[in-house]
């Protein structure tokens, strides 16, 4: 009985301790993080007269260019991370099982991909097939015409190639560590038993690899939906997101209220996917 | 759905004058080999041999640098592992962790667009012959070592194939678990007569069980091939005299009707060598025997180890250390104390001393030993 007494309080102690110790990051986390979300939200009930009111909700859901970059948001979320899934499935496949001179290079250059700023790889995509990019010039040399014939990249398109581009490697990365750690001996019986190689794709690798397409491809859909420096860099003038339109809203109309009830809708976006895929890979067993 | 390729394959392996290199490194050299139909030929050898390579070769995963690989009279060397018509279970098992135990016995049959209700009925009788119909629904995470490798041999067999290659099958079990499967593996062939198996191991206790013949493969050669009686009985190699069983090698001088060892002349019924030629003397631990008898040599006892139910003496005469299996000693010999070992002559086997730079090509077809 005494031993159970010291060791009851003992763990109230430990219970204490835990919550001293917790408080500094928590803390730090409600003033860097939840302080000004909370004032995101706070702003967004309330307009310019100073009452606490859903007004702004209503204005913003009412207007077209809401419900407009909303849609152009979802599209291109959505068929930038079912293009990432397709060529970073593809490329994985191929870096590795597909043995080529250089192919462990690429898969550590896939991890420095990871930490480019994502403008980088939109002005890449300028120089090549931008208005006077390399693409174009190569055209008017060629046949002497005054403009070349690539002109997508300010349009939704071109958004959708450079997001592609950038966030292909995010869905590489689990893939390729999910490889790794497939036991290749299931592939050889698999093809002894008569598979051809597409089948072993089919029926083997892919459903193996479910769990890290799933976690690359929520991460890319979360980041496709947030994305600025993209859409801004390839100066499509025509492609509105929610994040272009708060910029638009907060910066250049200065109105704060339709910005944070705008920047609100994105928050809850993001978040609501992020529980769906928490949902769905505990169900898996991810 | 055609269930076009669901008759038997072709039974019966044959290597011919097969290499593997990688790289520039031979690690399977100019392997000449038979399986006959029906029969089960163990791949005996230490890690590195090249054994596991001379499997990889009939499966298609490795492409031989020269020679050919038949499975029965087609010549599958260029054939991808799909077209080959073999069955193939791993250390490992490798069954697919995301299907059922009966998607996994059905995966080749689907592969192969066997009718789905023949499927069935062979997915059945797969299992039924390893004894796993009541696990049909599980998947394999919820099997043991044992199940797992039982459905990996159903999974194997219900492609019914002519040739069914197994790669170390037993090592990643217990010992007890591997004693059982060995029997277990020894009742399927009983049932299925036509399957030639080739059977990779470096367990001697696995070959000489199972096989019908064995090949005693070092250093990507085939050094040796018999019946396990032939191996172990009289060895062609010193390499196939100490790995199969582990025997005493002893260096001799050859002479009129006897051999020479440590200043004691030996009477051996083997000694067709020439008088004067050194030789090395095979005799195995067990067939060693202490005290007086024929064949007496005296040495001083260096290490004393029980073993439940047997004593090994290690003895050493004339700077050579001899090894005594004996039944379980009641007082067992001190260490340094000088002991008597004999053996029968009929017991010992002569070897000729090989020039181990560059052994004799050992070809190996049905039923020859060498």
């Amino acid at each position: 009985m005494a031993s159970a007494v010291t060791t009851t309080s003992r763990g109230q102690g430990r219970g204490r301790a835990g919550w001293v110790w917790a408080l500094p990051p928590v803390a730090v986390l409600a003033v860097v993080l939840l302080y000004p979300l909370a004032l995101v939200v706070q702003q967004s009930v309330t307009p310019d007269e100073g009452s606490t009111s859903l007004t702004p909700y209503a204005d913003v859901f009412a207007s077209e260019s809401f419900r407009s970059a909303l849609g152009t948001t979802v599209w291109l979320a959505v068929g930038s991370t079912v293009g990432c899934l397709v060529l970073g499935f593809a490329l994985a496949l191929v870096i590795a099982f597909v043995p080529f001179p250089g192919g462990k290079a690429v898969a550590k250059f896939i991890d420095v991909f990871l930490s480019f700023p994502s403008f980088l790889i939109t002005l890449a995509l300028l120089f090549i097939y931008g208005t006077v990019g390399m693409a174009n010039g190569v055209w008017t040399d060629a046949t002497g015409a005054s403009e070349g014939p690539f002109h997508f990249l300010t349009t939704p398109w071109g958004v959708l190639l450079a997001e592609i581009t950038y966030f292909t490697p995010f869905v590489m990365r689990p893939l390729l560590a999910a490889f790794s750690q497939l036991d290749t001996a299931q592939l050889e019986v698999a093809s002894s038993l008569g598979a051809r190689p597409a089948r072993i794709v089919r029926k083997v690798i892919l459903p193996e690899a479910l769990p890290a397409l799933a976690a690359g491809g929520s991460l890319v859909l979360v980041m496709c939906l947030n994305e600025f420096g993209i859409v801004l860099f390839t100066g499509a003038k025509d492609v509105t997101t929610l994040p272009m339109l708060v910029y638009g809203k907060a910066i250049l109309e200065s109105d704060y209220p339709a910005a944070c009830v705008v920047a609100v809708v994105n928050i809850a976006l993001s978040v609501g996917l992020y529980t769906l895929y928490r949902t769905v890979s505990r169900r898996v067993g991810a | 759905m055609t269930g076009a390729a669901a008759g038997p394959a072709a039974s019966g392996i044959r290597f011919d004058r097969v290499s593997v290199a990688y790289g520039g490194n031979t690690v399977l050299d100019r392997l000449d080999l038979t399986v006959e139909p029906g029969e089960v030929m163990a791949l005996l050898g230490p890690s590195g041999s090249g054994k596991t390579t001379a499997l990889r070769a009939v499966a298609g995963f490795v492409r031989p640098a020269s020679g050919r690989v038949y499975l029965g009279d087609r010549d599958v060397t260029d054939l991808p592992p799909h077209r080959r018509g073999i069955g193939m279970v791993v250390q490992q098992y490798a069954l697919f962790p995301h299907m059922r135990v009966r998607d996994n016995v059905a995966f080749g049959l689907k592969a192969r667009k066997v009718y789905k209700t023949e499927t069935a009925t062979r997915v059945a009788d797969a299992l039924e012959l390893v004894g796993m119909s009541a696990y049909a629904t599980r998947y394999p995470r919820e099997l043991s070592g044992g199940q797992q490798q039982r459905v990996a041999i159903a999974r194997a067999l219900a492609v019914r194939p002519g040739v069914l290659l197994l790669d170390e099958p037993l090592s990643a079990l217990d010992a007890q678990l591997r004693s059982g499967m060995l029997a277990e593996l020894a009742r399927l062939h009983r049932e299925l007569p036509d399957v030639s198996i080739l059977y990779v191991t470096h367990d001697q206790v696995e070959a000489l069980t199972l096989a019908d013949r064995i090949a005693v493969i070092d250093q990507a050669r085939l050094q040796d091939c018999g019946t396990p009686q032939e191996l172990y009985r009289s060895p062609r190699t010193e390499f196939t005299a100490s790995f199969v069983g582990n025997a005493n090698l002893l260096p001799v001088t050859v002479g009129s009707g006897t051999v020479a060892f440590a200043g004691r002349d030996l009477e051996l019924f083997t000694t067709d060598a020439t008088a004067g030629a050194t030789a090395t003397l095979c005799v195995r631990p067990h067939l060693v025997g202490l005290g007086d008898g024929p064949n007496a040599l005296t040495g001083t006892v260096t290490e004393v180890q029980w073993r439940g139910s047997t004593h090994r003496l290690y003895v050493d005469i004339g700077g050579h250390r001899v090894k005594a299996d004996l039944r379980e000693l009641r007082e067992p010999p001190a260490l340094g104390q000088k002991v008597t070992l004999h053996f029968a002559p009929e017991d010992a086997v002569l070897l000729p001393a090989v020039d181990q730079s560059a052994p004799e090509a050992v070809t190996a077809t049905g039923g020859a030993h060498g």
